[in-house]
């Protein structure tokens, strides 16, 4: 970051004419700045759901393959996805509170809400490791079959996703509370923010296929 | 480059994803409404999902097709009221990385989808597998 922080946003010889527009031309440079991070992370975002579609196709490919164990059908409990759906969904909102409470300077809106995001996402992980922790207890673990090795894995990557995103909501808020509401912190805010909607959209997907079609009759 | 001439504001052609559309004399009250149509709309996809799942009144064959719909509404709803991506010339970018990612996306899960099921097809059944390891 403080490489690029250093770079010299114009190209040397292009001179900056009148004083007066020297604040105009920084709010600018910040916005561009924004724009640039913005951008970057979303194409990381992106190949990051890329990532995720190869272990879709893998699941969906071996869904089938039980080898002989217990299917979807028979280890699925709709009532603990739906819980953990509502966990995540809610938490985005949450999440674009404190997005707002960020960019408006609003320390209780800012605070509030990623504490709140922070309990909804943790809530989400026990239930999840709940889930987990059944399914091995009961000889339905990564081990058994095909179908079971591809659903800890695609259930699983998502998981370890929201736990990395739950660290970097703490690092966010230590930030915010030690440094204010700076410029670089609003933008790694940004990022935050994008990282956690796109957990959420990939939850859509992943309680779609693997939970609800794994159910359907 | 066209889109730098359509945009009014030169110093700001593009949007950063996530940032909301800038409105004039805006307040975080108004901001929080994206937000909240998002999370209702979202909320009753969410809904109808799970009800549809368990459902018998629907003819059963078209429950994963209905899934799949409804899931790929509720993707469009977030990133419309929770990341901002907007149809607008300031999106251009967005929605261009955005595409191809989808592009991507669609060719893994088809293809890989596609490729497995003729080779399932076209696999010996397991029992003369066995047969010919022996």
């Amino acid at each position: 970051m403080s490489a690029f922080d250093a770079a010299a946003p114009y190209p040397a010889g292009l001179e900056r004419e009148h004083p007066q527009h020297a604040a105009e031309h920084a709010a600018s440079e910040l916005m561009t700045k924004r724009i640039i991070v913005g951008y970057g992370f979303w194409v990381f975002l992106l190949s990051d759901i890329i990532m995720f579609s190869t272990f879709f196709a893998t699941y969906a490919v071996l869904v089938d393959a039980t080898a002989g164990g217990p299917s979807g059908q028979d280890l699925f409990d709709l009532r603990n996805t739906a819980i953990e759906t509502a966990c995540l969904l809610l938490s985005s909102f949450t999440c674009g509170v404190a997005s707002i409470g960020a960019q408006t300077n609003r320390g209780s809106w800012f605070y509030g809400a990623m504490t709140v995001t922070f309990i909804l996402g943790a809530a989400f992980i026990a239930l999840e490791v709940q889930e987990f922790a059944g399914l091995v207890a009961q000889g339905a673990g990564p081990t058994r079959s095909a179908f079971l090795s591809a659903f800890f894995t695609l259930v699983g990557c998502h998981g370890l996703h929201v736990s990395a995103g739950l660290l970097w909501l703490l690092t966010m808020m230590a930030q915010v509370f030690a440094k204010g509401y700076r410029a670089d912190i609003l933008r790694r805010m940004l990022c935050f923010s994008l990282f956690w909607h796109a957990l959420d959209i990939i939850w859509v997907a992943l309680f779609t296929t693997v939970y609800l079609m794994g159910v359907a009759p | 480059m066209s889109h730098f001439e359509q945009t009014n504001d030169p110093h700001h052609p593009d949007a950063a994803p996530g940032d909301e559309p800038p409105v004039v004399g805006h307040e975080a009250t108004e901001q929080i409404g994206s937000y909240l149509i998002g999370l209702g709309l979202a909320t009753l996809l969410t809904i109808v999902s799970f009800f549809i799942a368990r459902t018998t009144l629907v003819w059963q064959p078209s429950i994963p097709v209905a899934l799949a719909v409804l899931a790929i509404a509720q993707m469009g709803v977030h990133l419309v009221f929770f990341i901002h991506i907007t149809t607008g010339p300031d999106n251009v970018n967005n929605v261009m990385a955005l595409a191809f990612g989808v592009l991507i996306v669609l060719l893994v899960i088809t293809g890989s989808l596609w490729i497995m099921s003729h080779m399932n097809q076209n696999m010996m059944p397991m029992d003369q597998i066995m047969q010919m390891q022996r």
